[in-house]
């Protein structure tokens, strides 16, 4: 909630970035520039940065219902901050809300011909069961099991049964926008979901995109089955996406690379987004941390990002965001993405303050603060107007007395937040935490479980910056026997991450491997890991 | 559930409705005791099952003639696999048509093996296709990770059959000299399968089964699911309801997890926040909870049932879902009364996992 902090207009920025990065110049010329746009709930951020780090100009924008009108807004701003320099911007990078939308809102899906390989296995379960029953019919253009899959040591359960897909293909081809094929056991053997790409080339052309689920998801038929087919359902939103930021680009003239953000908080070129764009599903928060590690240049900590209704707290770990676990939930679809681990708490900026000051929260008076907190003349006890009293941030248009229970709702707050890091920090303390978003005035400079609270310069639009800085990146996730064969297939699980890193747009000699996992599977006699690696590197240069 | 019409001529029977699925699936977690594998994949089968071929009557022993079959039924395999490669909605007929041909008569009902986990929701869905009723009863009251560690091998019954049948149609039919072979050969026959397969172990006639299955259990899981609905104070119902101790309330400090001879083991570390502050209690865990310590002193032991819940949902936490921070509580009750004979002790209690502990009830524990 950026209402809540000290009005700061846009504004170019020409001393040295705030982590220190030395500069490479000050050339105006060619396609140095970058701008980084994150779409956020409440605001739509834009920041330009030369090719020394620096921050050129900076925009912040209501968020429209639409996310298009916010981002068109939040990119001419910055591009009009950038004056001449505006010439000189050579890559937008976005991290936007488009695809979350559209699936919460059911609007703009493609409709997908859904096909499973397994049968005779896994019939007790069909595509698309325990979705919701209008998301279903917006996006099923039909659904089979056909004979087919793999098991866990790779031997066929059945051969592809070619015809029964050239049948379904037959039966919806008239519906589909798009195909969704998901394999059993296919993130260890691929080759039959490749095979009925090729069987839908032949039967409805190249028209037809088709969504390969070894290319989308891991080990988990039902939850990468469904983020397959939201992955099909998407494609129109993708072009529309681009389209509409292409069409601002072009308004200017300018003819620029485009990237979009992903979920791990590394970037994809815009052909690559527009084959998985379900993978720009949850980049927010993923922006907000890498652009808290880049504004700071620190690399292991704990990240706040506060807004008007809610902290997140997430977990820098080399740089990268630490991820959850558990099943990711999309528009009431369970998928198998891996989301920073966020843990939200009821704190922001416009938090409501109790009676006594002995709560906080979790109501906020949102987006009304600039009418309802004392700080603002009005007559609601809010975060704000606690962390004002108590010295933390000149903020408002009026004097907020300092009393006994805005004091005691500081130490409610300070604890709560206290309480969240520790439950984020995983037993270490050693680690600074990091204040972005525009309500970080609000914590308190020190911190039970940090060892430093630290506030980067541009900390409130840190999310559009991560959006900038970031990397490309590609995943893989296998089965490998923990016997003889690991480590030929652990180096195939290499190659293939640092492959589809490339693919999104990373500089193959710089692409490096930032996580490998092996995790042993129980209940097996043949014993067996389950590997998962990532690679990432910097965005290649421009061809000439 | 709601009661039928006496239409079957089962005096007392319900039926298991889609508004059960949750509540059941819920108290399946409980009574997993941390292990049991995921009970929501098994309630997604039990939605689809339940839609297409109707309501499942829930019946007692009572409710069949002496030489009416039951069949319990239970997966069997890898949790990963179980996750990727779903079961064949075939596999509950081929068993039902395999037990027919020995038996020269059609199962009368099928009985869940193990209430604890996704074993003891996905019978439902078992039971739905084959249009049998459900056994309001399994053969551990919890959940267990070996073949013989069931109620039908305590109470002495001779492992007379395993039939087994695995997502392609291959059913395998076994004679087994006793419940430790039938482990071990059905443990070679799911690995040739692919790792997961669904299998009755034993068969039984009702009059077999009296005193030799734990009955009431299917119900309870619901009951158990039901009891923090609507709760200002979720874990203080789950504890009354389960009849359970609160052995300690607090934050999970550390995880130490291995993996050894295909099971996941491990030592949680929970540290008392609150009115417990000061206290720490570790839980030894192989795939399911199986004693907690505190000061050296176990304060439960397996075969009583331990679980780990959310400490202000009281939703069940599995062992792997169990990381550091986690605010928690630690309930503990008495197993049934069959795990406390001495061949229930020697099948179950805390040396056949090889703990070096004499059992005491946890009721007795102060």
């Amino acid at each position: 909630m950026s209402r809540a902090q000290a009005p700061e207009p846009a504004r170019a920025e020409h001393g040295p970035s705030a982590h220190g990065t030395s500069a490479h110049g000050t050339s105006a010329h060619g396609t140095s520039v970058r701008v980084g746009i994150d779409v956020g709930g409440t605001n739509t951020d834009a920041v330009a940065l030369d090719d020394g780090d620096r921050i050129l100009a900076r925009a912040k924008r209501p968020t429209s219902p639409d996310v298009t009108g916010g981002l068109r807004a939040a990119l001419a701003a910055v591009l009009d901050e950038l004056g001449e320099r505006a010439a000189a911007v050579g890559r937008v990078m976005l991290g936007t809300t488009h695809a979350t939308n559209a699936i919460l809102e059911r609007r703009g899906l493609g409709r997908v011909a859904v096909l499973r390989l397994g049968a005779p296995a896994t019939t007790a379960i069909p595509p698309l069961e325990g979705w919701p029953d209008d998301l279903r019919e917006a996006v099923s253009a039909g659904a089979a099991i056909v004979r087919g899959g793999n098991f866990v040591d790779g031997g066929p359960i059945a051969p592809l049964d070619d015809a029964a897909v050239r049948r379904f293909l037959a039966e919806t081809a008239a519906n589909a926008d798009a195909v969704a094929v998901t394999g059993v056991f296919s993130p260890a053997s691929e080759e039959q979901e490749r095979r009925v790409a090729e069987i839908v080339r032949e039967e409805l052309g190249e028209g037809v995109p088709v969504s390969l689920s070894h290319e989308i998801g891991s080990l988990g038929l039902l939850e990468r089955e469904n983020a397959t087919v939201l992955n099909a359902a998407l494609y129109a939103v993708a072009r529309d996406v681009t389209g509409a930021l292409g069409a601002v680009l072009a308004e200017r003239g300018l003819s620029v690379e485009t990237y979009f953000a992903q979920n791990d908080g590394t970037l994809m070129a815009v052909e690559y987004a527009a084959r998985y764009p379900v993978l720009t599903i949850g980049s927010g928060p993923a922006n907000s941390l890498r652009g808290a590690a880049f504004l700071s240049g620190v690399t292991d900590a704990i990240v706040a990002d506060v807004g008007g209704t809610s902290t997140d707290l997430g977990v820098l770990a080399g740089g990268f965001p630490r991820e959850s676990a558990a099943a990711a939930e999309i528009g009431g679809v369970t998928t198998n993405f891996r989301m920073p681990d966020i843990l939200a708490i009821a704190l922001g900026g416009g938090t409501v303050v109790s009676e006594d000051g002995s709560r906080v929260g979790p109501r906020s008076v949102g987006y009304r603060i600039a009418a309802e907190a004392l700080a603002f003349g009005g007559s609601t006890a809010t975060m704000t107007d606690a962390a004002v009293a108590a010295g933390r941030g000149a903020v408002g248009t009026h004097p907020v007395a300092r009393d006994a229970r805005l004091a005691r709702a500081v130490r409610e707050a300070d604890a709560m937040v206290a309480d969240a890091v520790d439950r984020v920090a995983l037993g270490r303390a050693d680690r600074p935490l990091i204040a972005v978003g525009g309500g970080a005035f609000i914590l308190p400079d020190t911190l039970p479980g940090t060892s430093e609270v630290v506030r980067p310069a541009h900390a409130d639009v840190a999310n559009a910056v991560g959006a900038a800085i970031a990397l490309a990146s590609g995943r893989f996730d296998t089965i490998a026997p923990a016997g003889a064969g690991r480590r030929a297939a652990i180096e195939r699980a290499r190659q293939e991450a640092a492959d589809r890193a490339v693919a999104a747009g990373a500089d193959p000699g710089r692409v490096e491997i930032v996580d490998l996992a092996e995790v042993p599977l129980a209940y097996l006699t043949e014993p067996a890991v389950r590997v998962h690696v990532k690679a990432a590197g910097p965005l290649r240069t421009r061809p000439a | 559930m709601s009661p039928v019409a006496d239409a079957s001529g089962m005096q007392g029977s319900r039926l298991i409705t889609q508004e059960d699925i949750a509540p059941l699936a819920r108290g399946c977690a409980v009574l997993g005791t941390g292990g049991g594998g995921d009970v929501r994949t098994g309630a997604i089968a039990v939605r689809r099952a339940v839609r297409e071929h109707g309501d499942v009557p829930l019946i007692t022993l009572a409710d069949l003639p002496g030489d009416a079959l039951v069949v319990p039924l239970s997966g069997i395999g890898a949790p990963t696999v179980g996750h990727e490669m779903i079961q064949s909605a075939e596999e509950p007929l081929l068993i039902r048509d395999e037990i027919e041909r020995i038996f020269g008569r059609p199962p009368s009902a099928i009985m869940s093996s193990e209430i604890g986990g996704g074993n003891g929701v996905m019978p439902v869905a078992w039971a739905a296709r084959l249009g049998l009723p459900l056994l309001d009863a399994d053969a551990m009251g919890r959940a267990f990770p070996e073949v013989q560690m069931v109620s039908m091998y305590v109470a002495g019954l001779p492992a007379n059959l395993v039939v087994m049948a695995d997502v392609v149609g291959n059913v395998v039919s076994m004679r087994p000299v006793d419940g430790l072979w039938a482990e071990r050969i059905a443990r070679a026959v799911c690995v040739a399968a692919g790792s997961s397969a669904l299998m009755a172990d034993y068969v039984l006639t009702a009059a077999q089964a009296r005193g030799a299955v734990i009955e009431g259990t299917v119900s309870r899981a619901i009951e158990i699911g039901r009891a923090t609905r609507h709760e200002s104070d979720p874990l203080g119902a789950l504890a009354r309801t389960l009849g359970a101790k609160r052995l300690v309330a607090g934050k999970v400090t550390d995880v130490d997890r291995r993996t050894t001879g295909g099971f996941a083991r491990g030592t949680v570390t929970v540290e008392g926040v609150a009115e417990d502050k000061g206290r720490t209690l570790t839980l030894e865990i192989q795939n399911e909870n199986l004693v907690a310590i505190e000061d050296g002193r176990a304060l439960a032991m397996v075969p009583d049932l331990i679980t780990v819940v959310d400490a202000q949902t009281a939703t069940a936490v599995q062992t792997e879902g169990l990381r550091y921070g986690q605010r928690v509580a630690v309930l503990a009750w008495p197993c049934d009364p069959l795990w406390r004979t001495p061949r229930g002790l020697e099948t179950a209690g805390p040396r056949a996992f090889g703990y070096d502990l004499d059992y005491t009830p946890v009721e007795e524990i102060a």
